[in-house]
């Protein structure tokens, strides 16, 4: 399908396009349930996620506590809840950044050619070289443990795989004959870029997107777990699988559903992005 | 690319990684000097840090010094361990080794066993139930997956140690037993991503004339699948997953801590957790170092595999 074909389907709207498919629904319905469970939290949760309960040690689930209590007697179920939003706030910022950042520079590299091209491509592969997880810790350990650094280390392991779709998308359109119409009628280049080639950037880009979350929440996921995400004691479910970790053998119940949740997030993201592609793929 | 092209590219992607692994430590908060000594915050040993890494010198003056060194293997002292970090991180490099190249070949039976059964089956119950299990196993957390892991396997039924190492060259079939549950989980996401792959390329393939030909000749289709269709598709997935072996190396972070197994991804947890910094950018550099080697490599497996490749063509 050609770019400009994908680009006019995406005018029916992301919703119906993703609606089409089952990995579509499944993942919208996945997802908009997370959002929905971090939004609600301070609504839903039924004990304050940091209140600890010494009398209630490592209780497994029970009437009181649903999903049991972890180490310091906190009610689990109430922070799995204020735990969603860790790292939804981290898939959103940090894609963001990245896109913000990545789409940019790629059409600037498919665009110029020559050294800027050179340049930026270099760096893209330089970026590419190192494992993205290892590149995220190395960033959050020395910009310091908050959730603000880790979404911003993940941002940066993300920007490389937006520079390449939108570079090579951006060469691709460029050979189109109505960008040349455009060109020889004398459209400046600002114009050029982002009235004409950027809309047929759209599609791919948004399916890179919504894969490039369920990313950032592993990676998130991944940072807090080494304590390198939100600082504790505020709920995250990294951290809480850091703490259930030690309790394998008597408190299951702490790995198993933080552990659950950023599954299912990320199959979400996932199935998302599936749904997407092969919605604009089948027109 | 020429030949000249494609090192002049290496050179430039190895210089812009110095560069960017020097640049790390200038997102330290506050003074590095004082950062880098950690708990010994002695005037004396600040000065000696800020006289051995030049920091009072302007930032391309302290790049070149950096780079000097790290160029004669000496990126630094790790502050925990007391040593040099080169020798430490090439210490613990024949573990992660041993780690990702059992991974990977369990991501490649898995991923293209499956793969293969997908396409053959396409459509129907078992492609399906194959495509949902490479969705969880590309989405499953590679920790997540290792607790649970170790929670069923070793807690419950006892049949595999939940943690530790033990060299091949030592107790080759122990070494095999504490292995094989890290490189599984490590393998898992790379199955996944195989088998997507495996799958594609080999619908394409059953779909080609010379598969067709030799249906109506009436070739066994099991024959046709392994030996004909099979062998075409599995060369561009080879090639994906020597790519993805450096790849491995940044899943084996996690891996390795939680299985405790003591290679560099867990040199590397260890050192955030002790905020040895320079053990960090030394891991960072290897890591990266040894996946642009891999790429040359399999660029010059592809060169000689495909003809067309050599001469620039493609």
């Amino acid at each position: 399908m050609s770019a400009r074909a994908e680009t006019i389907a995406l005018h029916e709207g992301p919703l119906r396009l993703l609606w089409r498919t089952i990995p579509g629904r499944i993942g919208l319905v996945l997802v908009l349930f997370f959002v929905a469970m971090a939004v609600t939290a301070p609504v839903l949760s039924p004990f304050d996620p940091l209140a600890n309960d010494w009398m209630a040690v490592l209780q497994p689930p029970s009437r009181a506590h649903p999903l049991g209590t972890d180490e310091l007697g906190r009610d689990v179920l109430s922070r799995l809840l204020w735990g969603a939003q860790s790292p939804l706030v981290a898939a959103f910022g940090s894609v963001a950044v990245a896109l913000a950042v990545g789409v940019p520079l790629g059409m600037l590299a498919g665009y110029a050619g020559g050294a800027v091209d050179a340049v930026i491509s270099r760096l893209t592969d330089t970026l590419l070289a190192i494992p993205g997880i290892m590149l995220a810790i190395a960033l959050a350990l020395f910009l310091g443990g908050s959730l603000f650094n880790a979404t911003l280390a993940i941002s940066v392991a993300a920007i490389p795989a937006f520079i390449r779709l939108s570079r090579a998308r951006t060469l691709q359109v460029m050979a189109e004959p109505y960008v040349e119409a455009a060109r020889s009628v004398g459209v400046r280049t600002v114009r050029l870029l982002f009235v004409h080639v950027f809309p047929n950037l759209v599609p791919p880009i948004i399916v890179q997107a919504t894969l490039a979350m369920a990313v950032a929440v592993i990676a998130e996921a991944s940072l807090s777990f080494l304590g390198l995400g939100r600082p504790p004691p505020a709920p995250s479910w990294g951290s809480m699988l850091t703490v259930g970790k030690d309790y394998i053998a008597n408190a299951p119940w702490l790995s198993i559903w933080p552990g659950l949740c950023i599954f299912l997030v990320t199959v979400g993201f996932s199935l998302l992005g599936d749904g997407l592609r092969q919605s604009l793929d089948r027109r | 690319m020429g030949v000249l092209g494609k090192i002049g590219s290496i050179l430039a992607t190895l210089f812009l990684l110095s560069v960017v692994v020097f640049s790390l430590q200038l997102l330290l908060p506050g003074d590095p000097a004082t950062v880098l000594a950690g708990e010994d915050r002695s005037p004396e040993t600040i000065a000696a840090i800020r006289e051995r890494f030049g920091l009072d010198q302007p930032l391309p003056v302290q790049y070149v010094r950096w780079l000097g060194n790290a160029v004669q293997g000496d990126l630094g002292i790790s502050m925990r361990f007391n040593q040099p970090v080169v020798a430490l991180v090439l210490s613990k490099l024949p573990v992660t080794f041993q780690l990702a190249t059992m991974a990977l070949v369990i991501a490649i039976l898995l991923g293209v066993t499956a793969g293969v059964f997908a396409a053959v089956y396409r459509g129907t119950a078992v492609d399906q139930t194959l495509t949902i299990v490479s969705v969880a196993g590309f989405s499953i957390p590679n920790f997540w997956l290792g607790i649970l892991m170790i929670m069923v396997v070793s807690v419950q039924w006892g049949l595999l140690p939940p943690s530790g190492y033990v060299s091949p060259l030592v107790d080759p079939w122990q070494s095999f037993r504490a292995m094989i549950m890290p490189a599984f989980v490590l393998g898992s996401g790379l199955a996944a991503i195989l088998m997507r792959h495996t799958r594609s390329a080999m619908i394409e393939a059953l779909g080609t004339d010379y598969v067709r030909t030799a249906l109506a000749k009436g070739i066994p289709r099991r024959r046709i699948i392994l030996r004909h269709a099979l062998r075409n598709a599995l060369v561009p997935v080879i090639t994906l997953g020597a790519l993805e072996f450096g790849q491995l190396l940044g899943g084996s972070i996690l891996t390795e801590y939680v299985f405790s197994v003591p290679g560099i991804g867990k040199l590397l947890v260890d050192s955030v957790y002790n905020r040895d910094y320079p053990v960090v950018q030394a891991v960072v550099l290897c890591s990266g170092a040894i996946y642009i080697a891999l790429n040359l490599l399999a660029d010059l497996a592809h060169a000689a595999l495909d003809p067309r490749v050599r001469g620039g063509a493609a």
